[in-house]
């Protein structure tokens, strides 16, 4: 994150994703649309289901302790539309999230963006927010 | 894990979102073009090669620049048959119905009456502009109860299949698994019916490319849309199916409530579909109690719970 036009381009990026509509499963209310934070961390699960699938991964915050995330994403068939699949994450995967947090601090939030261990970029191609 | 970093770097962002002014998303950029193309999109018709090599099981549906160079072709007469895609155009329709929106744009509402105004507000919706905190949502389909209709024409109308049979047409739609059966025997609506989750419905050609579809006797305790407008059992719905060419379906809704709104309205004005290959596998969006469950301990209740 030390390139301006990266950050602003990013940042931007999030923010259209942000805006863009969510299901009714469970409301905005709780998340932060203005916020992005990156996490670096190693997967330990990926759920393929619905109503949302969801990213776990633990990352070590800057006291060395492991913090356990769970971010989400859409439903299949909309994370298909997007280029992602069941298969996107196994376990041990080193991963880095763009986040749109909660209000509350909690280590859950929504994808933003993902890039995995080989590179490759997975963000919004669909209506959801990632 | 916000750090001194992600302070300054929001405070950037600040001032990029200062210049940019950008209210809630408006329709024109929900189109696949308004978001940065990533390498996870090669499989939906970057290449256009997207008509002979897509998956032929959970079939994603493809970014809509598929469509763009399709030749037209005329329609054959009185058949709906096939598989639609109607994300491409806009069927998500998370914050209402593409006619009357819940958002920023604050276009006007639908005619409530006295008694829909009272019956709106007591839909506590998670989306649109009088969303509600998390675990204030009361919307049915949070615990998987019955979508309804119209709510699968105004809410996430994805894909969906039509089987036409002598005697009927099979709707299939691909959100909630749901399937509405529309008879064309020549039947009457029925005068005082039990109300049921997807009505009873009949259908007629008007002519040789516009089918006309009547339900009534939906029941009231379904959601109009996704922003908890309202219906009661008393309401009657017309769709308006035509088909000007081959690939192209449009779909018109209209809401006859006399007793939640004081007129009938349109809520889906020739919402476009598109047709899809003939081999294209819906994927399943089932509402499932219990993953929904396990979604709401781990994700839905912590982004939700900190007073408690």
């Amino acid at each position: 994150m030390t390139n301006k036009v990266a950050i602003i381009s990013l940042l931007a990026v999030g923010f259209l994703l942000a805006s863009a509509p969510m299901s009714a499963h469970h409301g905005n209310a709780g998340y932060d649309f203005t916020a992005t934070v990156t996490v670096k961390g190693t997967v330990t699960d990926w759920i393929w289901s619905n109503p949302h699938c969801f990213l776990k991964f633990d990352a070590k915050d800057e006291k060395g302790d492991v913090a356990h995330w769970i971010v989400e994403a859409s439903n299949p068939p909309d994370m298909l539309h997007a280029g992602w699949s069941a298969s996107t994450f196994k376990a041990g995967d080193e991963v880095t999230v763009d986040v749109m947090p909660t209000k509350n601090g909690k280590h859950v939030g929504r994808i933003r963006r993902v890039i995995l261990s080989d590179g490759k970029v997975l963000g919004g191609g669909g209506r959801y927010v990632l | 894990m916000v750090n001194c970093r992600m302070f300054s770097t929001i405070g950037l962002f600040a001032v990029v979102v200062s210049v940019l002014v950008m209210p809630p998303v408006p329709p024109s950029l929900h189109s696949q073009s308004a978001v940065p193309k990533q390498s996870g999109d090669s499989q939906n018709g970057n290449n256009g090669d997207w008509w002979v090599s897509h998956d032929k099981w959970n079939t994603p549906l493809p970014d809509k620049s598929v469509y763009k160079d399709k030749k037209p072709a005329p329609a054959p007469p009185r058949d709906l048959s096939g598989t639609w895609d109607g994300l491409a155009e806009g069927g998500t329709q998370a914050k209402g119905p593409k006619e009357f929106p819940d958002d920023a744009s604050h276009k006007p509402d639908p005619p409530y009456s006295a008694l829909g105004k009272a019956a709106r507000m007591r839909n506590k919706a998670g989306e649109g502009e009088e969303q509600v905190a998390v675990g204030d949502v009361n919307d049915p389909v949070d615990s998987c109860d019955p979508l309804g209709f119209p709510r699968s024409d105004l809410f996430s109308l994805k894909a969906m299949a039509i089987v036409q049979a002598p005697n009927y047409v099979l709707w299939l739609n691909q959100y909630y698994n749901v399937y509405r059966t529309i008879w064309t025997d020549g039947r009457e609506l029925p005068k005082n019916p039990v109300p049921r989750y997807y009505g009873y419905s009949v259908g007629h050609w008007e002519d040789d490319y516009t089918f006309v579809v009547e339900t009534v006797g939906m029941d009231e305790r379904t959601w109009l849309d996704n922003v908890g407008r309202p219906h009661s059992s008393d309401l009657r719905v017309v769709e308006r199916l035509h088909r000007p060419s081959r690939d192209i379906l449009e779909l018109t809704v209209t809401i006859d409530d006399p007793k939640m709104y004081t007129k009938p309205w349109v809520a889906s004005n020739k919402l476009t579909l598109h047709l899809l290959p003939a081999d294209f596998d819906m994927g399943e969006m089932i509402c499932s109690p219990s993953e929904m469950s396990e979604y709401k301990k781990l994700v839905a209740d912590p982004v939700a719970g900190d007073s408690k």
